[in-house]
């Protein structure tokens, strides 16, 4: 029987090949198409040729919002990283309650982003909030957090009388609350990752380098990096891709949404104001394609630079 | 033993860090309007309003919120066990032309980003009448990529001298599938369901954008709704945000393994 032309695979593959192409590949081709019309949900077609994507290279809220999201991603993904490999390397010694600690550092994986953000923004209140009660006993409260625009930068360098503005005054200090926001989100989720990369380090790799005389620290850079690097790299890349699709903390916790001087607003929540409160969809889809491209980019990018000096084992 | 001793301050300092956020809504869940806005703050709260949950509760439709997750949720998992093994069995054990082009297809149309396609999306589900509606918030998310690699994984395992057996008994394809197969695949099948769970009770953007009216609302949309409408409440928006993540970090202390591993193979999702 078994020579007989079986077509079972094909029918097997048969529900999610309608699901994929009705709800995933026919999106995408006509994310690809709209970019290409001016449209709103009801009215007329109109043809525009590349008018969505010439508006785009002059639409200075579109760069604020590639800023904004560009600040986000450079500084949410190495700040986690550094603190989940710190955290892990912590984890990875023979310590008692292990466990709890690893429980404790991934519950803000399962809860979920909405929640997270509504007690955020009530941590982060400038009057009222326990960040600033905890940051004024040590005598540093009085920051304005989600209602502060200023960039890092201008803060840092006025007293310098350098004054940088736009894109060059860094993230402000309502994006640095969304900032700590997600480091504090994700970190469980790295610190898991990294301890599997640290626990799949042979034991004779530490003996060796003891042997050799070599301190912790030493250990821990020529040893350790090196060979928990493939982690690193797919953390880099994973978080970086995560960091950038970031939408709901603008949503909920910032005011008026994207705020203040849109200096939170990040790129993918843009493009939802511009189909999904604006209508322009079709102006949306080339916010889209950027967005397409960049994280295409992003992966290829890591993949050459990093990945060169990514130590496989 | 100073060492250790070391150690454990950093990742107490850490924890303390983590429950921070955590305590603090549940503390602010349990008090007076006037005593959250005193400042500094009372750390815990001097008599406890449990009637905040309730008043929380009844203030918008949350049974409402709560049974279309639960709906949605069961739905969208039920389907994607059916899709994911069927496909999982065709790409791991038939031959059929095309099959790893289609795989490969597969595997790369998921690493493209949502908000990609969320207008056309819109678009087609329109089109369809769909919108505000189950099937808008459940069909798009029927096909679950991530599941179908892992049980094709786990289906590769399976000694071939098994399907032999059951072939030369006379037992067709889906036979095998759903006698021999699926059983053998109770771990991952409880993996791939543990993340649909999760995924389903945190989702955000896509019910946001795919239903209107307050009676379409799920846990999450209706969170953000309740957060808007009474932005300044703050222990009724703690106590909301309370009971709406409170089944998953109780589920969470229960099936912490398979929520961390199935969690490791996808990536975090919003």
């Amino acid at each position: 029987m078994s020579r007989r032309k079986d077509f079972s695979g094909y029918l097997f593959i048969l529900p999610a090949i309608i699901v994929i192409l009705v709800f995933r590949f026919y999106p995408i081709l006509q994310a690809i198409r709209m970019s290409f019309f001016k449209w709103g949900m009801a009215g007329p077609l109109y043809t525009v040729g590349l008018k969505n994507f010439t508006r785009l290279f002059i639409d200075a809220k579109f760069y604020q919002s590639l800023g904004n999201t560009f600040w986000y991603v450079v500084f949410v993904v190495p700040l986690t990283i550094v603190l989940s490999v710190f955290f892990a390397q912590l984890l990875n010694q023979k310590v008692r309650g292990r466990g709890i600690y690893r429980t404790i550092y991934y519950l803000p994986v399962v809860t979920s982003i909405v929640a997270i953000s509504v007690v955020w923004k009530w941590i982060f209140n400038p009057d009222r909030g326990i960040l600033n009660a905890i940051f004024g006993f040590f005598g540093a409260g009085g920051l304005k957090w989600l209602d502060d625009a200023r960039g890092v930068f201008e803060i840092i360098l006025t007293p310098l009388h350098l004054e940088p503005s736009g894109f060059l005054a860094g993230p402000s200090i309502a994006l640095v609350a969304l900032i700590i926001m997600a480091v504090w989100h994700n970190i469980g989720y790295c610190v898991i990752i990294a301890l599997a990369g640290l626990q799949n380090v042979p034991e004779q790799y530490y003996e060796a380098a003891k042997i050799d005389g070599a301190g912790s620290w030493k250990t821990f850079r020529h040893v350790t990096i090196p060979l928990i690097s493939p982690t690193i790299f797919y953390l880099m890349v994973t978080q970086s891709i995560f960091a950038f699709n970031t939408f709901t903390p603008v949503y909920v916790m910032t005011q008026p949404p994207g705020g203040p001087l849109g200096t939170t607003k990040l790129v993918v929540f843009y493009l939802y104001e511009q189909a999904f409160k604006l209508w322009n969809l079709g102006y949306a889809n080339a916010i889209a394609f950027v967005i397409f491209i960049i994280i295409f980019l992003l992966t290829q990018f890591q993949r050459r630079f990093i990945e060169q000096r990514v130590h496989y084992e | 033993m100073n060492r250790k001793f070391t150690i454990h301050i950093l990742l107490a300092f850490g924890a303390f860090w983590m429950l921070l956020p955590f305590f603090w809504m549940i503390s602010t869940s349990l008090k007076t309007q006037m005593e959250a806005l005193r400042f500094p703050p009372t750390i815990l709260p001097q008599a406890f309003l449990f009637s905040n949950y309730l008043e929380a509760f009844r203030q918008v439709d949350f049974s409402r919120y709560f049974l279309n997750t639960i709906i949605m949720t069961f739905g969208t998992t039920f389907l994607v066990f059916i899709t994911s093994t069927l496909t999982a069995y065709a790409f791991a054990r038939l031959k059929f032309w095309g099959r790893d082009t289609l795989f490969t297809l597969f595997l790369a149309i998921m690493m493209v980003p949502v908000p990609v396609y969320l207008a056309p999306s819109y678009v087609i589900l329109s089109r369809f009448g769909w919108i505000d509606t189950f099937l808008a918030l459940i069909i798009p998310w029927s096909v679950n990529v991530f599941s179908i690699f892992l049980l094709r994984q786990h289906f590769k395992t399976i000694p071939q001298d098994l399907f032999d057996a059951a072939r030369i008994d006379g037992l067709n394809h889906f036979q095998v599938l759903t006698r021999i197969v699926v059983p053998l695949s109770k771990a991952v099948l409880i993996t791939v369901g543990i993340f649909q769970i999760v995924s389903n009770w945190n989702a955000f953007l896509w019910p946001l954008i795919v239903t209107h009216s307050d009676s379409m609302r799920t846990i999450q949309t209706g969170l953000a709704y309740f957060a808007q409408a009474e932005s300044t409440n703050y222990p009724l928006l703690c106590a909301a945000s309370t009971f709406t993540t409170a089944p998953l970090i109780f589920m969470y202390f229960f099936v912490q393994k398979q929520i961390m591993e199935s969690f490791a193979h996808t990536g975090l999702k919003e």
